[in-house]
């Protein structure tokens, strides 16, 4: 059973053992309109939670995307090089951005989970 | 594209245009070479060996070409143009005529000295009513444009601070700088931290204070800031920064808001870059080099850049090395004494303004940006409460549930004749639109412009969305694909494959 977290910077991480799965919101993909270009970080590359780890590109701005947790990368979504339209396809899904480690658990307790995240966006089109 | 409306595809007297290797063919060529005679190879091998594909055009052909591209231009000399942060204003005729003088066009770099008093005169004289209309003792006056400037007065920063044995690591930028700011920072060698804005769209002071300490070198503020706010509480800001022992940098890039109302100086402000070809009126976007001056405060004033212009025994010279200096300039930031043409123009301006002339630019800029605040507050969403300054910032809150966007409006517009405003800048809001009218337009113009803007959000609110989609209508072009274009960039013209023979 695989728990989502989601941040304030609308990033969400799929945690499933000891792994995350990191990628943008719905809300995201749609704020940033048809998605161009992502820039991912290398396996291996490690982290602070916070540390800018890739690049997400759209017709209206390029925007950092952050480490939501500590921990290092062990794998890229490749597909998103050819094709990022699969971010506004299934950013929740399919266009996920990279997975990584798990180093501190205890950051994920400070995230909100899809209630509270629905919440806080429908807080901010107000 | 839908299809042409006419046989040839022109519009009126609007005519299409090919590109030039399209229509070229060498048998057209305005020039006739003899052939070439046979010699001996001594390009090494290196001989090219097919056609390069240049077009041949005759001199008709050339002339129409070009002439009928630029008749597709919109500069600010065709219409209004109410870009904000950019103060597209009217360049007053006056300024060319001057700069194109016998003796200040034709002049070269390296002449002597003793030939150009006159050209050193202009570059004092500028640099005098600069200093005086900011209230600085000093002016670098060679950067070559405003984020040059940023760059000048950070490095000037960073050597008044290195020669103090005190090299600090960062520098603070509010969320609505100019995005240059955070990326002359960063360029300069320091690590960029941001303030957020407070809910009135200026600085928070708190958020500021907590983060100042002994690693911050400077911060970096707009006044006006990009919302087009005044930042009332920029004396706290000063303070607090000297009071760490940082250096205050201010973004002059919307000085056209405040000139002859406020001197930076008096403010606390140790440096800042002022866009001469934004408020001092020369051709800019495309139409003209920019020159970006930095005054700079006592303290900061013997670390500013090579070279200068000086009063000397003989007359005017420049200090162009650190060994005939009084202070201890950091280095050259351009090659020869900045951006010379545009010195002229802006002083030509100053001269014909005069000190009375600039203070009302800046009461005329800041009375047409409320005049638009007041024309359209009630179709559109202002993003602050009271009035603004030189520019006027909405966001895009009167679109909701339209299906129109930002972008829509702004291509709209171009329909009916007008540049559009800046669009999705300041991020501080939410699909910003940022007007700056400038003080050189007139009621009438204002007047169009504001019922225009309001038609088309009436239009936009009566569900008419699909027109707005479909805009730009009229233009050469209609709307571009920009996400197949950034997507699948075509980046190189290829010829059209030859059409096959009938015969085959």
């Amino acid at each position: 059973m695989s728990d989502t977290y989601y941040t304030r910077d609308h990033e969400w991480i799929r945690v499933d053992g000891d792994i995350g799965t990191v990628g943008i919101s719905e809300y995201a993909q749609e704020q940033l309109g048809d998605v161009v270009f992502v820039e991912l970080p290398e396996p291996g590359k490690a982290f602070d939670q916070g540390d800018e780890a890739a690049v997400v590109e759209s017709v209206k701005a390029a925007s950092e995307i952050y480490a939501p947790i500590t921990g290092a990368v062990v794998e890229a979504n490749g597909d998103l090089d050819d094709d990022p339209s699969k971010v506004n396809a299934d950013a929740e899904g399919d266009g996920w951005f990279f997975r990584m480690t798990v180093a501190d658990p205890a950051e994920l307790e400070d995230m909100m989970d899809g209630n509270a995240y629905k919440a806080y966006v429908a807080e901010l089109d107000d | 594209m839908s299809a042409p409306e006419t046989f040839t595809g022109n519009r009126g007297l609007q005519l299409e245009e090919p590109l030039t290797f399209e229509t070229g063919d060498p048998a057209l060529s305005a020039v006739d070479l003899p052939p070439v005679p046979e010699a001996p190879d001594r390009l090494g091998g290196l001989a090219r060996e097919g056609e390069i594909g240049l077009p041949g055009l005759s001199e008709p052909q050339v002339m129409r070409h070009y002439l009928r591209l630029s008749q597709k231009n919109y500069a600010i000399d065709a219409g209004f143009y109410p870009l904000g942060s950019c103060t597209m204003k009217h360049n007053p005729r006056l300024n060319e005529k001057v700069a194109r003088l016998p003796g200040l066009g034709d002049l070269h770099p390296l002449q002597p000295v003793s030939t150009v008093q006159g050209a050193l005169a202009v570059m004092d004289a500028c640099a005098h009513w600069l200093k005086t209309l900011t209230g600085m003792p000093a002016v670098a006056m060679s950067p070559a444009a405003g984020a040059h400037g940023e760059l000048t007065g950070l490095m000037t920063i960073r050597a008044a601070l290195e020669a103090a044995g005190d090299a600090r690591a960062k520098v603070l930028v509010p969320e609505s700088a100019h995005g240059t700011n955070p990326a002359s920072a960063h360029f300069c060698g320091y690590g960029v931290e941001s303030i957020p804005a407070n809910d009135r769209g200026r600085v928070d002071l708190a958020a500021f204070k907590d983060k100042l300490g002994g690693d911050v070198a400077a911060v970096m503020l707009t006044n006006p800031n990009t919302c087009g706010l005044f930042e009332d509480e920029i004396l706290e800001i000063a303070e607090a920064i000297h009071g760490i022992g940082g250096y205050f940098y201010c973004d002059g890039a919307n000085f056209n808001a405040i000139v002859g109302r406020v001197r930076p100086g008096d403010l606390g402000i140790d440096c800042m870059h002022l866009n001469l070809h934004k408020t001092f009126s020369t051709p800019h976007g495309g139409g003209g080099p920019g020159s970006g001056p930095v005054v700079l405060s006592a303290p900061l004033a013997p670390f500013a850049p090579l070279p200068y212009v000086v009063h000397g025994p003989d007359g005017f010279r420049l200090v162009e090395h650190a060994a005939d200096s009084d202070g201890r300039p950091f280095g050259r930031v351009k090659g020869f004494h900045g951006q010379f043409g545009v010195f002229v123009r802006a002083l030509a301006y100053m001269m014909s303004m005069g000190s009375d002339g600039l203070r009302q630019v800046s009461e005329d800029a800041v009375l047409n940006a409320n005049y638009l605040l007041a024309g359209l507050k009630d179709d559109l969403s202002p993003s602050f409460d009271g009035p603004c300054m030189h520019e006027v910032l909405f966001d895009d809150h009167f679109l909701r549930n339209t299906g129109v966007s930002t972008l829509d409006m702004a291509k709209a517009l171009i329909d009916e004749g007008f540049h559009p405003m800046t669009m999705y800048f300041p991020l501080v809001v939410h699909g910003a639109l940022l007007m700056e009218p400038t003080e050189t337009e007139s009621k009438e113009t204002l007047d169009l412009f504001i019922a225009t803007v309001r038609d088309l959000a009436r239009r936009a609110k009566a569900g008419e969305a699909d027109s707005f989609h479909a805009a730009p209508r009229l233009t050469p072009r209609r709307r571009l694909d920009e996400t197949l274009a950034a997507r699948k960039p075509v980046l190189r013209w290829t010829p059209p494959a030859p059409a096959a023979d009938a015969a085959d």
